[in-house]
């Protein structure tokens, strides 16, 4: 199997800077030097905090592994780091998935589709109790980066064929 | 217009029994064992009442005295048939080649051999028309037509009325797909072999047509991949609720796509019609999407479109 880097994952960080020249660049500068590709700045310079400072919203892109070097280079940099927890997809996408589920190493199922990097399980939710033959079904929701719901989609199809699962899914450009 | 109409299942017959009324006439019909001809046009009534009598005979001719009849347009509605498409591609082959019109409501030459087809068509003086093939009585090709093909750049829709039938009532009710099924083949909405509605070929025939239609090659069932409903859970359609969605068997043609499945959908949108009703969605150029609703099946319904096609022929004579 070739091996290939994982997919940019999209971050939101809300951080505020002291109202005087020069820390929207000081608090941009560290992002970059970390590894994080600067998305959107959102400055609003008319809205204070009542601490007396300015609310910076900013949506970074990074290597998973890179988030965390992001947020402390910031941090080392004297920056407040409000909020760094929100993970933003670009898109989401749902899927049914049916049939002998009880069998199913679903742990497993949910890391395979995991690993293909082009999404992320966000919701998995299964139906009470199985019924004929064992089927229940199950809802699983995954956050996407942007333009890649074919490839989660395609994921979650092998995965699926593996493990004698049938996909339900929505329809072709219209993921939501 | 003189009609040859071949077979005599419950679309050609309700083409027999609508024909006058359009100011067409009906000068011959076939079905697989037998013919009548008559040059100054058909008792419809007597035709139909034969062939409900399984004991006798449609006419005294063999069914090919019907291609050799002196008719304008050639209405083929003989059962479709995979692969080779016979024996209604041989009908429409016959008649385009003495420079006759072909009007089908059969899909199999279209979905399964349309370079065949529009080959004949091209060298032929008579013309083609396929509208019933797909939708019923739905204006789904006038509407491509209108538009232009090169215009429509996608199409999606639930294409089959039994298997939209089976989900929207297993949704409503709760109930399991055999449950359902019985129940549709009670009231005549299944047929006592459904295999062809239920595991998605019918779409997928018709999903082909539509590709070969506004695409750049040509497709046939092969070319489509097939999902149909039978392993559809009452359990996957609970869920699909409560995330507000619901399961439909949708067909998509799509510039690198052509599938049929079933598929999630909005619970209260478009797409999810209930009972036997077909939709057509076109995603147009400059027009936007155009979404098209009726009945998908049905003899009277689906010899509606084969006689809009028979007038559109006679009004460019």
């Amino acid at each position: 199997m070739a091996v290939t880097a994982p997919a940019d994952r999209t971050h939101v960080l809300r951080l505020e800077l002291a109202d005087e020249p020069g820390a929207l660049l000081a608090a941009l500068a560290p992002i970059a030097d970390a590894g994080g590709n600067l998305l959107s700045v959102l400055h609003e310079r008319g809205s204070v905090t009542p601490r007396g400072r300015i609310p910076v919203e900013v949506t970074v892109e990074c290597q998973p592994d890179r988030f965390e070097t992001v947020v402390g280079a910031l941090e080392d940099a004297g920056v407040t780091v409000i909020d760094a927890t929100a993970e933003r997809y670009a898109d989401a996408v749902t899927v049914l998935l049916v049939g002998d589920l009880v069998a199913t190493d679903l742990s497993e199922l949910l890391a395979s589709v995991e690993e293909c990097e082009a999404a992320s399980v966000v919701e998995f939710a299964l139906t009470d109790e199985p019924g004929v033959d064992h089927e229940a079904s199950a809802r699983l929701r995954m956050g996407v980066a942007d333009g890649a719901a074919e490839r989660a989609l395609a994921a979650v199809r092998a995965v699926a064929a593996e493990a004698g699962v049938r996909v339900i899914e929505p329809l072709a450009g219209d993921r939501r | 217009m003189r009609l040859a109409v071949m077979g005599a299942g419950a679309v050609g017959q309700a083409v027999v029994d609508q024909a006058a009324s359009h100011g067409h006439t009906v000068v011959a019909v076939a079905d697989s064992t037998s013919a009548v001809v008559d040059g100054s046009g058909v008792d419809a009534a007597a035709v139909c009442a034969r062939k409900r009598d399984a004991a006798s005979e449609i006419g005294a001719g063999a069914p090919s005295d019907a291609l050799a009849a002196d008719y304008d347009v050639l209405v083929e509605a003989t059962p479709t048939t995979l692969g080779d498409a016979e024996p209604g591609f041989g009908h429409v082959e016959r008649a385009l080649s003495a420079d006759r019109h072909v009007v089908l409501a059969n899909k199999g030459p279209v979905a399964e051999r349309y370079a065949g087809v529009c080959e004949l068509a091209s060298a032929s003086a008579g013309s083609l028309r396929f509208e019933a093939t797909v939708g019923g009585a739905i204006p789904v090709m006038a509407t491509i037509e209108r538009i232009g093909a090169g215009r429509v750049r996608a199409v999606r829709g639930v294409l089959n009325g039994t298997a939209n039938f089976v989900l929207s009532r297993m949704a409503a009710a709760g109930l399991g797909y055999e449950h359902v099924l019985a129940e549709a083949q009670e009231v005549g909405v299944a047929e006592a072999d459904p295999t062809f509605d239920v595991d998605g070929t019918d779409a997928a025939l018709k999903c082909a047509i539509l590709a070969n239609v506004i695409g750049d090659r040509e497709y046939d069932l092969d070319s489509v991949s097939v999902d149909g409903i039978t392993g559809v859970a009452p359990s996957a359609l609970e869920l699909a609720e409560t995330d507000g969605q619901t399961i439909r068997l949708i067909g998509e043609v799509g510039p690198d796509h052509v599938r049929v499945g079933p598929r999630l959908v909005p619970a209260n949108g478009t797409l999810a019609v209930s009972g036997t009703t077909n939709i057509v969605q076109l995603e147009t150029e400059h027009a936007g999407r155009l979404n098209l609703s009726g009945q998908g099946a049905g003899g009277a319904a689906t010899a509606s479109a084969v006689l809009a096609d028979v007038d559109h022929i006679a009004d460019q004579q």
